[in-house]
């Protein structure tokens, strides 16, 4: 069960991070993450030399340390399987601090907790730099087919209405003396839902005559070109580039 | 729960990946048939209203609140093949935009919580019905039926591809036991959401729920004449 989504990531700013095209950054983060999940987790230095690079990056892009560590909280389901990991594991076992605990639980628990805070921090740097928009016409210029480019741009615009919506009859239940206490108020959150799906639907379909009448015929017109120059893709593979020298090593070096 | 980085190893992060691209491309092509060039505006808003539907925490006991994963919903509401492509849609965002789940781990993430959720759902919401009669509480009944079994399947092929590409040595029966036991709790949380909300959008837009579109009569507007003087 992931935190709600209650507000975006991006961090409005002119840094050198922020003005690379969306492209270039998603092929970076996607390479570095690569990177990450294939290095052997018994290199502890190699992911020390990834977060230095991801701070390096935070560093650049100006956004502020604290606002980086405060989002990785998302993960927390997951830290706390890993952190049961030690306890439930098999193999053999080793006394630390003064617990009995599994070498190969501890290992698998240190591989989950670096190579996925290191993932996430990934992520919040690339959601952070990059609007939400241009996200997706970097998605788009990656060649992921149109239809679904289309299907995640309405669900970005209309995101917010309907989240609008989900808001507003909440606060109409609650005006009516409404609480969800425990699972008999179920009925009452589904009929909201049912609603909900409802209202979006059919605003779907108003949606849809506007286009028609607009003249679509399937596909969108064509939205702003965002090319990269052979500047850019150097500069954005920087991370990669010191990320994937940093794996080879790890997998070399014993 | 969305899988994050590093938690299956990179070559089983691949083959998921692999598996999520093509049921994609494949309920692309479905959902074309399911709404031609409605496509992308309809299941842009489904997807919209999956993504709010996740935001609504339900209370599950002693102050611990859970929400939908609307895979199976969303399947019986629109359709397994336009569920499967809001369903992709709504985790590549939540990974993209949220941080919310591993880009290395999107392809596992479809595969769970995209394409068995709906396949198992749908597959098994269709099956109820041809054994039940075609009664609104009847296809309550088998939406509720399919969203329980849908939840603790996602958990037990998440199971198998941990026991296949799992990066810590926790002895798979451990694993088992624990995600199926506590899906099938979150699963009576999602079948007793879903099947009121498909109720509910039966009570008043029976043509609207996919999977039980001819089932029943859309219902009918009635004026009574007036008894007496003055009503």
């Amino acid at each position: 069960m992931g935190a709600g989504h209650a507000h975006r990531l991006y961090l409005p700013g002119a840094s050198p991070v922020h003005r690379l095209p969306p492209q270039c950054k998603l092929v970076a983060v996607l390479v570095f993450v690569a990177a990450v999940v294939a290095t052997p987790r018994e290199r502890i230095w190699a992911f020390a030399g990834y977060a230095l690079l991801l701070a390096a990056v935070a560093a650049v892009a100006r956004v502020p340390y604290g606002v980086v560590l405060r989002r990785t909280l998302i993960e927390l389901p997951f830290v706390v399987f890993a952190l049961l990991m030690p306890f439930v594991a098999s193999g053999e076992r080793v006394t630390w601090l003064g617990l009995s605990v599994s070498e190969a639980g501890l290992w698998g628990a240190w591989n989950i907790l670096a190579k996925g805070t290191l993932g996430v921090v990934a992520s919040i740097l690339l959601a952070a730099t990059t609007e939400p928009r241009l996200l997706l016409l970097g998605v788009e210029r990656l060649r992921m087919p149109q239809p679904i480019v289309q299907i995640a741009a309405f669900m970005l615009r209309y995101a917010d209405v309907v989240a609008g919506e989900l808001r507003r009859m909440r606060i109409a239940r609650a005006s009516r003396g409404f609480e969800a206490r425990d699972v008999r108020d179920a009925g009452v959150l589904a009929r909201s839902l049912g609603a909900l799906f409802l209202r979006s639907y059919e605003r779907g379909e108003r949606v849809h005559l506007a286009m028609v009448s607009r003249g679509y015929d399937g596909r969108m017109p064509a939205w702003h070109a965002v090319g990269a120059t052979a500047a850019q893709w150097t500069a954005a593979a920087a991370l990669p580039a010191a990320a994937a020298l940093i794996a080879a090593a790890a997998w070399i070096i014993p | 729960m969305h899988v994050p980085d590093g938690f299956i190893n990179a070559p089983v992060s691949v083959a998921a990946g692999v598996v999520a691209a093509g049921g994609v491309a494949v309920a692309l092509r479905g959902a074309r048939r399911e709404l031609d060039d409605r496509t992308a505006p309809l299941a842009g808003l489904t997807a919209a209203f999956v993504f709010a539907a996740q935001m609504l925490n339900f209370p599950v006991a002693a102050g611990t609140s859970g929400h939908l994963l609307g895979g199976t919903l969303a399947a019986i509401l629109v359709g397994p093949y336009t569920a499967v492509l809001c369903m992709a849609v709504v985790l590549g965002m939540q990974a993209l935009l949220f941080a919310d789940g591993g880009l290395s781990a999107l392809g596992v993430n479809i595969t769970i919580m995209g394409l068995v959720t709906v396949a198992v759902g749908y597959g098994v919401f269709r099956l109820l019905l041809r054994v039940l009669p075609a009664t609104r509480p009847a296809v309550t009944g088998a939406a509720f039926g399919a969203a329980l079994v849908s939840v603790p399947a996602a958990a037990a092929v998440f199971t198998l591809i941990y026991a296949i590409g799992g990066t810590a040595e926790v002895p798979i029966g451990t694993v088992a036991g624990a995600m199926i036991g506590v899906h099938v709790l979150i699963g009576i949380g999602e079948a007793l959401i879903t099947s009121l909300t498909v109720s509910s959008v039966l009570a008043v837009r029976p043509d609207l729920v996919h999977g039980a579109r001819g089932l029943l009569r859309k219902p009918e507007l009635r004026t009574r004449a007036a008894s007496g003087a003055g009503a």
